[in-house]
């Protein structure tokens, strides 16, 4: 374990920050810390850093307890969303400062500098001062500078969210290569999911300072631990309803729940893409009217309405909008084709609540 | 026509205020000839209290750039009770007259005060002296340093610091190879304003100096002094003298401030 993190707590005042979160982290692992913000993710990043002090728990960095150390002895790069460069330094000085710090020769000082320039592309950019660079150069100096000395661990603080989308992309792609090449253990804190799927090899999903959920980009879109997580990454339809008899009845809609005992309150989920819609009224069981069509660039969503006044998002492709004529205001036909229980507190869910729908109605005509 | 009128009443506007009296006090100053200008210039009295502005300015100075620092970072870094209340009393000096400033340290430090006492056992004398004259020119100057870097330490915010401890410096080096750094132009703007301020003070120093030739007589009281005693060529000329060093020293800056950007952009 290159990072082991156990029971850690934070408070700043009477406010909760970090509740009791354990976790590790392989070496030579990508992660991803996501969570909207105030979820406490940056302070879990701080306290490894040793720039925050845990009100308790216990924080390992390559099996060594460091919550004595300061920040100085932990041997971490640590990169700052707004890039904290020294804006009285140039590019070579802003990377060789760490090194300077820790007493490096200067004749090892110029060529770990010279490798640094080429390794993130700032080769020309050497004597420039961070006010003459691009967004994206300033992030990059920024992570060189934190690598420089060879740190054990980087940590990134939303290392992308002061720059604009286009270059954004382009330092995602980036950071994933830099990591497949020096293969450095690396933490980073997005509230981006898009870029905490893309990037990280795992992801913690964090909220009101608890850990909800870690696992892989898949496993924490398929199988959500919790409603939050459901409801964080990626869109999901969820309503709520009562078992009876085996069955939720939610309008029009009945979700089997043949392991569920009556009379318990549940929360149905399920992903825009399980909800087939077609033109043709008749085509699917359940009848809806179309409120809403939005166009996302790969595919279409549509916001349907069923007759009891539920809101539904559906996520249609290209091929298929193209062939139907849809207008918002018109009648629709729709199915729900796989749905999920939601994990809630104190309800614990057979494995088999997952499953196909049978009684969305026919998925043929 | 509407913009021609506003920038011709801006212009008359400078030049009653400004040119005008400048330009008077030159052709004043040299009524008698450039000779009668050097000998008043060169006058003991007046090489005295050019000599002892330039002392009080220099310890002034010193001082405030300490002390200034010390408070901004508490001000701004420190979250204590009463933080609020420091903080609005830093700008006391402005708004409270300089006599009404000298008056006090006059009621603190008189012989029958325990701070007077005090002192006068020991042998130092600290009103009609030195110390009263820097004390009070410390008071007029001391919002300066301070108010320049406490909006600087705010905009600067506390990421590079710890950028720098997480590249291992230790607390010191942190100070001194980025905190300061950072804060360079506030530290010049601070000690321009401090420097003219300290050079033309006059109230303050006029009551607790006892404006005692050869001894307490700053330049400001010289100046004062030969305007009394009808030396007005002596007057005039060193209120000549006073004037050129502040423009001396606001060229100064703006050539620091022109080099600096010199700097920046030829790196492009």
């Amino acid at each position: 374990m290159k990072i082991e993190v156990r029971g850690l707590t934070k408070q700043f005042g009477s406010v909760q920050a970090v509740s009791d979160v354990s976790f590790t982290v392989k070496e030579g692992e990508l992660l991803g810390l996501l969570g909207p913000s105030g979820s406490g993710k940056t302070t879990v990043l701080r306290l490894i850093a040793g720039l925050e002090t845990p009100s308790g728990g216990d924080i390992y960095i390559d099996g060594k307890r460091v919550n004595d150390l300061s920040v100085q002895d932990r041997n971490i790069g640590f990169v700052f969303q707004h890039y904290a460069l020294f804006k009285h330094l140039t590019v070579f000085e802003n990377i060789a400062f760490g090194l300077k710090i820790k007493k490096w020769k200067p004749a090892e000082i110029e060529p770990r500098v010279a490798e640094l320039l080429s390794l993130m592309s700032l080769d020309a950019l050497e004597q420039r001062y961070p006010h003459q660079l691009s967004g994206g150069q300033r992030q990059r100096v920024a992570i060189a500078r934190s690598l420089a000395p060879r740190p054990s661990v980087l940590l990134l603080d939303e290392p992308f969210g002061a720059v604009d989308a286009k270059v954004r992309q382009e330092l995602r792609e980036w950071l994933i290569r830099l990591h497949d090449r020096l293969n450095v253990t690396s933490l980073f804190v997005t509230h981006d999911q898009e870029e905490a799927m893309e990037v990280s090899g795992r992801i913690i999903v964090f909220s009101k300072g608890k850990l909800e959920q870690i696992g892989s980009p898949a496993e924490v879109y398929e199988e959500p631990a919790t409603e939050f997580v459901a409801r964080f990454i990626g869109a999901m339809n969820i309503l709520e309803g009562q078992v009876l008899n085996g069955i939720v009845k939610i309008g029009s809609l009945k979700f089997p729940a043949p392991n569920i005992s009556d009379h318990v309150h549940v929360k149905v989920g399920f992903r825009p893409y399980y909800v087939k819609v077609a033109e043709d009224p008749h085509r699917y069981r359940q009848p809806a009217t179309l409120r809403h069509i939005y166009f996302l660039g790969v595919a279409y969503r549509l916001e349907i309405e069923t007759e009891e006044g539920l809101i539904l998002r559906s996520r249609m492709n290209k091929e298929e909008f193209r062939q139907y004529r849809l207008e918002v205001g018109q009648p629709v036909s729709f199915a729900v084709t796989h749905f999920r229980f939601l994990p809630q507190e104190g309800i614990s869910f057979p494995s088999s609540a997952s499953s196909q729908l049978f009684d969305a109605g026919p998925l043929t005509p | 026509m509407i913009r021609r009128l506003f920038i011709g009443s801006v212009c008359f506007y400078f030049a009653l205020l400004l040119i005008g009296p400048i330009l008077y006090l030159a052709v004043q100053s040299f009524d008698e000839g450039i000779a009668a200008f050097w000998r008043e210039v060169t006058r003991p009295e007046a090489l005295h209290g050019f000599m002892l502005t330039l002392e009080i300015t220099a310890i002034v100075l010193v001082m405030n750039l300490v002390f200034g620092t010390i408070t901004a970072l508490v001000l701004v870094r420190q979250h204590f009770a009463g933080r609020t209340v420091l903080s609005g009393l830093i700008d006391l000096p402005f708004s409270v007259s300089p006599v009404i400033a000298g008056f006090m340290l006059i009621l603190l430090f008189g012989p029958e005060t325990i701070l007077g006492t005090f002192f006068g056992t020991l042998g130092v004398k600290v009103l009609f002296a030195m110390p009263a004259m820097v004390l009070a020119t410390l008071f007029a100057t001391f919002p300066f340093v301070v108010r320049e870097l406490t909006p600087l330490l705010q905009t600067i915010g506390t990421d590079t610091e710890e950028a720098a401890r997480t590249l291992g410096a230790n607390e010191w080096q942190v100070f001194l190879k980025v905190t300061l750094p950072m804060l360079r132009w506030g530290f010049v703007y601070g000690a321009t304003l401090t420097v003219a301020r300290a050079i033309g003070e006059f109230g303050a120093v006029l009551v607790v100096s006892g404006n005692i030739l050869m001894l307490t007589q700053t330049a400001t009281l010289h100046i004062y002094q030969s305007y009394v005693d009808f030396n007005y060529v002596g007057a005039n000329a060193v209120a000549l003298t006073l004037l050129a060093v502040s423009f001396a020293i606001l060229a100064l800056l703006e050539l620091a401030k022109a080099k600096a950007a010199a700097t920046l952009t030829s790196a492009n």
